[in-house]
C-alpha cells in the first residue's frame, strides 16, 4: 500500500497556505442574505446545506474561500455562499478558477458545476484542469439532465432518453464522469450523493485537503425534469444491496450482509461475485493511492445504467505536485537565480548604442 | 584593391530565399549591424505560414526588407534598391518589386534546370534577356561557401547551409556594416556546436573578403549615421515592445502580471517573451484554448493580478463571450490582438487592420470596451502601458490593436527613463464603516471597487447576470438594466476626458485636406505626407491612438478640413465609425494585400484629393 490516501504523508495539504481563523464559525456564517431560488425539492438545497455546515470544520478565514461557477442551476451556488464568489460563463469556471488559484496560493478555490457545464460545453477545461492538477475542488452536480434550459438530455443522460430535444430517444452514449476524470490524469476522484450528508461531507473533507485538483461527482436529483434518476441508491429497500461504499485499505464487499464481493475478472476489469464463492484473498482491496489509474478506472466501470451496483466514495487519491506550486516555484527560482527584475536593464536588452 | 566609395542617403535591401535558407536571420543580423552603426531603420519581414513549404517553390519564399538611412525614416520602404535572390523562386516572387536599374544579387548555384522548372522558368533568366535593365551580380554563393569551408569537418549539406552567412558577409562589406555584433551572435548561437560556429564565422568572413577582392563590385557604399536625439537606443520589434510594456505596467502598478495565452501567429512571440521574465513576478499560463486563456486572465484579475491575454483575430472571436464577462463584472483586463488578414484563418503571417469593428462591437449586448492602437513597433511599449492604465483605473477590459506588420517589424527605440513612466494605482478596496457595495461607483471615473478575495469584510459575489446598481445583487429589473447599461457606456465614454486630445500636424495651417489613420499605418501615411509637402502642397495629418472612446476634440478636428482621407487596411471600418458618429463624409482608401501601404501610393491618393478640391 502506498500510503497517503486521505493521509497526506508528506504534510503538504492544499490548505497549508490558506490563513486560518480562531473565531468560532457556524453554518450561519456561510449563508448570504440572498433568497435561494432553486425549485422546491431540488437536490441542490441538500448540497448547499452540507457545504455550509461542513466549511466551519476547516477553520479557514471566510474571506480566503472563493466559489467559482459556470452556468446552469448548480452554478447559482456562489450567490448563496457568504464567501467571495464568481458566477461566470458556461463551461469556463475551471479556466477562471485556474487563473485565480495559480495566482493566489492563500485561497481555497471551489468550482461548482453541473453535468452540462462541466462535461459538454466546458469539457475541455475540465480535463485540462485535471491533468495539470491545479489546486481546485470541483463539485460536479450530476442530475443527468439540462435543468435551466428546461429538460434536454445531457452528456450523462442514458442512451435512449426521451426529452424535449429527443422525442424518439437520445442517440448519445453517456460519459461516466469518474472514468473521464481518471482518464484525464485526475489525482483525486470521488463520487457521493446529495441525500447522504454524512458521506457527502466526508468526501468534501478529503477533497478540501487534497493537493491539486479534486473532482467530486455528486449525484443530484432534479425533481422537475429528471425526478428519481438515482432512486435505487436512495431507496432504503434496495440501496444497501447495490451501493459499493469504497473505503481505502478495505476489501471491496457490499450488500446487506456483505454477500457480494469485487474480484478481478478474466477480461482485465473487475466483476461482482458472491462473497462466499471466492477465497477472501481474491477480493480486491481498495487502494485509492494506487499510482496506476487503471485500478480506479476499473472500479468506475462497475456502474451500469440499471444500477446493479454503483461504487461511491473516493476512487482515487494520489499525491502529485499541484500546478500552482510548480508555477510558484518557477517564479521564485527565477527571482533567486537572476535576482529581482530591473526594468531599465530589461528594456535595454543586449544590443544598445548611445547617441550623444 | 581599393574600391570607390559612394555616399548614399538611404538604401532598401530585400533578402529573399527559401523558407529554409535563413533569410529572416540574415535580415535580422543585418538590421542589428545597421542599428549599431547608427542609421535610422525600419524592417518588414514577410514569410509564409508554412514552416517549411516544399523547397524551391513560390509558396516557400521568405523575405526580409530593410530600409536604412542617414535621416529619420518612417517605413520599410516601398520598393527595394537591392534584391538578394537565393533561388529562382525568390527571384520570381520578388523581381516585380525591383525597379529597373536596381541591384540584383542572385545565387546562380540554385538556378538549376529542376529549380527553374519548379517555378515555371523555361530558360534561365540569368542567362537570357529577362534581367536586362537590372544591375545583375550573378554569383555562385553556395559553391563559394562550400569552397571556403573545405577545411572544416562538415557534411556538404551543413557547409551549404552557411551560404546565408556568406551573403550577409558580402552585404556587410558592401554597405560598410560593423561585424562585431554578428560574430558575437554566432558565437552565442552555436556555442554548443563549435564546428558549426566556426564554419558560419568563416563563411561570413569569406563573404566579406569576396566583396573586397572581387571585380563584380566596383563600388562600396556608405550611409552615414542618422541624426538622432541624444540617448540610449536599441532596435525593437512590436511584439517585444508589447511584452516589455506589460512588464513595465506590472512594475509601475505593483501588480503581478498574469498572462493567459494560447499560441497563435503572429502573437505567440509575446507569450515567449513574457515567459522569460518570471523574475518580475510575471506568470505565464499557456492554456488549452483561447477561451481558457482569457478565462484564466479574468480569474487572475479577480484575484488582484493584472490579467492579460494575447492573441490574433480568430482568438478574439473565441474570447468574445469572456470579454463580455469582464465588461459585466467590471474587472481590469488587457486583451492584445495582433491583427492578421482574415476572415477565418485568412493569411496568418500577413498584416491587416480588419479587427477594429470586432474590437468595438464583437460581443453580445451593449458591451463597450476601450480600444487602443500602437502606431509603430516601439510605440507598442507605450500602448501596452496605456491599456493597462485604463484597465486598472476604470476596471474594464481594454483591447490593444497591434498588427502583423508592427509585431515583426522593427525600428530603433530611444529607451525611456523607466522612473518617469506613469504610475498605475490599483486602489484596492478596503473594508470601511459602511456596508460594502461592490457596484457603488467612483463619482469621477464611474469605476466600481476592486475588492479582491482575502480582504476581510468585503466578501461578495460577481457574475455575468445583471447586477443591481450599488449592491451588486442579481437584478432582473428593467429600469435597473437600462441604468446599468448606460452607466457602463458612460464609464467608457468618460475616458475621453482622461486621454490626450488628438494632435494635428498641419505646419502651414493652410491645409484643406486632412489624412487620418490609426494603428500601424502611421509610418506610411507620414511618409506620404512628407512627399506631398515636398512638392509645396499642404496636407494635414492626424493619427488616432484611442479608437474607443475617441479623443474629445475629434469632431472639431474632422470639421476643420474640407476633405478627410481615411486610409485603412480594411474595407473602411474607421470610416464607418466616423461617419456614423459625426456624419462626416470621409474618403476611404482601402487595400487588403497583407502588406503595409506604400508611401508612394498614399501620396498619390492625397494628391488626387487635393487636385479634386
Amino acid at each position: 500500500m502506498n500510503g497517503h490516501a486521505n493521509g497526506h504523508a508528506n504534510g503538504r495539504s492544499a490548505l497549508s497556505l490558506v490563513p486560518k481563523t480562531d473565531a468560532e464559525q457556524t453554518l450561519k456564517d456561510f449563508k448570504t442574505d440572498q433568497e435561494v431560488r432553486w425549485c422546491p425539492g431540488c437536490g441542490d438545497y441538500a448540497i448547499l446545506a452540507a457545504v455550509q455546515s461542513f466549511l466551519p470544520e476547516l477553520g479557514l478565514k471566510r474571506e480566503n474561500i472563493t466559489f467559482v461557477s459556470g452556468i446552469g442551476c448548480s452554478s447559482r451556488f456562489p450567490y448563496y455562499m457568504n464567501t467571495y464568489g464568481f458566477h461566470s460563463i458556461h463551461g469556463r469556471a475551471p479556466a477562471i478558477a485556474t487563473g485565480l488559484a495559480t495566482s493566489r496560493p492563500d485561497l481555497s478555490v471551489w468550482v461548482v458545476t453541473g453535468d452540462g457545464d462541466a462535461l459538454s460545453i466546458g469539457g475541455n477545461h475540465l480535463i485540462h484542469a485535471l491533468r495539470r492538477n491545479v489546486n481546485l475542488k470541483i463539485l460536479l452536480f450530476n442530475n443527468r439532465i439540462y435543468g435551466l434550459t428546461k429538460g434536454q438530455y445531457s452528456p450523462t443522460s442514458e442512451t435512449g432518453k426521451i426529452t424535449k430535444s429527443t422525442p424518439m430517444g437520445s442517440l448519445d452514449a453517456p460519459f461516466n464522469p469518474i472514468s473521464l476524470a481518471v482518464g484525464a490524469e485526475g489525482t483525486f476522484v470521488a463520487r457521493t450523493i446529495d441525500s447522504d450528508r454524512k458521506h457527502l461531507q466526508s468526501v468534501l473533507r478529503a477533497a478540501a485537503e487534497h493537493r491539486g485538483t479534486a473532482l467530486v461527482e455528486i449525484y443530484q436529483n432534479c425533481n422537475i425534469f429528471n425526478d428519481g434518476a438515482f432512486d435505487p441508491l436512495k431507496d432504503a429497500a434496495v440501496r444497501d444491496d447495490i451501493t459499493i461504499r469504497l473505503e481505502h485499505g478495505r476489501p471491496i464487499v457490499f450488500g446487506r450482509e456483505g454477500e457480494k464481493a469485487v474480484v478481478r475478472g478474466a477480461g482485465g476489469g473487475l466483476e461482482v461475485v458472491p462473497t462466499a464463492s471466492v477465497d477472501a484473498s481474491r477480493i480486491v482491496v481498495h487502494d485509492a493511492a494506487n499510482p496506476d489509474p487503471s485500478a480506479a478506472f476499473a472500479l468506475s466501470r462497475l456502474d451500469s445504467p440499471a444500477f446493479e451496483h454503483t461504487p461511491i466514495g473516493i476512487f482515487r487519491d494520489v499525491d502529485r505536485p499541484s500546478y500552482d506550486e510548480l508555477m510558484r516555484a518557477q517564479v521564485e527560482e527565477a527571482a533567486e537565480r537572476q535576482g529581482p527584475g530591473d526594468l531599465a536593464a530589461l528594456i535595454a536588452g543586449g544590443d544598445t548604442w548611445r547617441i550623444d | 584593391m581599393t574600391k570607390q566609395v559612394q555616399q548614399l542617403d538611404r538604401v532598401i535591401i530585400r533578402f529573399a530565399g527559401d523558407s529554409g535558407d535563413g533569410m529572416q536571420l540574415t535580415g535580422d543580423r543585418f538590421t542589428q549591424e545597421t542599428a549599431a552603426f547608427g542609421n535610422d531603420l525600419s524592417t518588414l519581414p514577410n514569410f509564409p505560414a508554412e514552416i517549411r513549404a516544399p523547397a524551391g517553390t513560390l509558396p516557400g519564399v521568405s523575405s526580409f526588407q530593410l530600409h536604412f538611412a542617414d535621416h529619420d525614416i518612417l517605413t520599410p520602404g516601398d520598393a527595394p534598391n537591392v534584391l538578394v535572390a537565393m533561388n529562382p523562386a525568390a527571384l520570381k516572387a520578388n523581381i516585380g518589386d525591383l525597379p529597373r536599374g536596381g541591384d540584383l544579387i542572385v545565387n546562380t548555384d540554385e538556378f538549376t534546370r529542376r529549380n527553374l522548372a519548379k517555378v515555371g522558368y523555361a530558360t534561365n533568366p540569368v542567362e537570357d534577356e529577362t534581367l536586362a535593365g537590372y544591375r545583375v551580380h550573378a554569383l555562385p554563393l553556395t559553391s563559394m561557401t562550400v569552397t571556403a569551408l573545405a577545411d572544416f569537418d562538415l557534411s556538404k549539406k551543413d557547409a551549404e547551409r552557411a551560404k546565408n552567412m556568406f551573403a550577409l558577409g558580402l552585404l556587410s562589406w558592401l554597405y560598410h556594416r560593423p561585424t562585431e555584433g554578428t560574430l558575437a551572435f554566432l558565437e552565442r548561437k552555436f556555442a554548443a556546436k563549435p564546428e558549426i560556429m566556426k564554419a558560419n564565422i568563416a563563411a561570413f568572413q569569406a563573404g566579406w573578403s569576396f566583396g573586397e577582392t572581387t571585380e563584380a563590385f566596383s563600388v562600396q557604399y556608405e550611409i552615414k549615421p542618422a541624426e538622432h536625439e541624444a540617448g540610449l537606443y536599441r532596435n525593437i520589434t512590436g511584439n517585444t515592445a508589447l511584452a516589455y510594456g506589460l512588464v513595465a505596467a506590472g512594475v509601475r502598478s505593483g501588480l503581478p502580471v498574469y498572462l493567459g495565452s494560447y499560441p497563435i501567429t503572429p502573437a505567440s512571440d509575446i507569450l515567449h517573451e513574457l515567459s522569460k521574465h518570471k523574475r518580475f513576478g510575471v506568470r505565464t499560463f499557456q492554456a488549452e484554448d483561447e477561451i481558457a486563456a482569457v478565462g484564466a486572465a479574468i480569474g487572475a484579475s479577480f484575484g488582484g493580478s493584472l490579467g492579460v491575454t494575447t492573441t490574433s483575430g480568430p482568438g478574439i472571436a473565441l474570447k468574445s463571450e469572456a470579454i463580455g464577462l469582464a465588461v459585466a463584472t467590471e474587472l481590469p483586463l488587457v486583451v492584445i490582438d495582433v491583427q492578421r488578414a482574415g476572415p477565418s484563418t485568412g493569411l496568418p503571417t500577413k498584416t491587416e487592420q480588419a479587427d477594429l469593428l470586432q474590437a468595438m462591437h464583437g460581443r453580445n449586448g451593449e458591451a463597450p470596451v476601450p480600444v487602443v492602437a500602437p502606431r509603430s513597433p516601439s510605440d507598442c511599449f507605450d500602448a501596452a502601458l496605456e491599456a493597462a492604465r485604463i484597465a486598472v483605473k476604470y476596471r474594464t477590459p481594454v483591447i490593444v490593436l497591434s498588427d502583423g506588420y508592427l509585431a515583426n517589424g522593427s525600428e530603433p527605440w530611444k529607451l525611456p527613463d523607466t522612473a518617469g513612466l506613469p504610475v498605475i494605482e490599483p486602489g484596492f478596496a478596503r473594508a470601511g464603516d459602511e456596508e460594502f457595495q461592490p457596484f457603488k461607483r467612483d463619482p469621477d471615473t464611474l469605476a466600481r471597487p476592486w475588492a479582491v478575495p482575502g480582504t476581510p469584510g468585503l466578501e461578495h459575489r460577481i457574475g455575468g447576470l445583471e447586477k443591481a446598481d450599488g449592491s451588486g445583487n442579481i437584478s432582473y429589473d428593467g429600469a435597473n438594466h437600462d441604468l446599468m447599461t448606460r452607466l457602463r457606456q458612460a464609464k467608457v465614454d468618460g475616458i475621453a476626458n482622461d486621454i490626450a486630445p488628438l494632435a494635428v500636424d498641419d505646419p502651414s495651417g493652410e491645409a484643406r485636406v486632412l489624412i487620418m489613420g490609426w494603428g500601424g499605418t502611421y509610418g506610411a501615411i507620414s511618409a506620404a505626407v512628407r512627399r506631398v509637402r515636398k512638392t509645396g502642397q499642404h496636407v494635414a495629418q492626424a493619427h488616432l491612438r484611442h479608437l474607443n472612446p475617441f479623443p474629445a476634440n475629434l469632431e472639431q478636428v474632422l470639421r476643420a478640413y474640407d476633405r478627410v482621407i481615411v486610409p485603412e487596411i480594411n474595407l473602411g471600418q474607421l470610416a464607418l465609425l466616423l461617419r456614423g458618429r459625426f456624419l462626416v463624409d470621409v474618403i476611404g482608401y482601402n487595400r487588403m494585400r497583407g502588406l503595409p501601404f506604400k508611401a508612394e501610393e498614399l501620396a498619390g491618393v492625397i494628391q488626387d484629393v487635393i487636385d479634386s478640391e
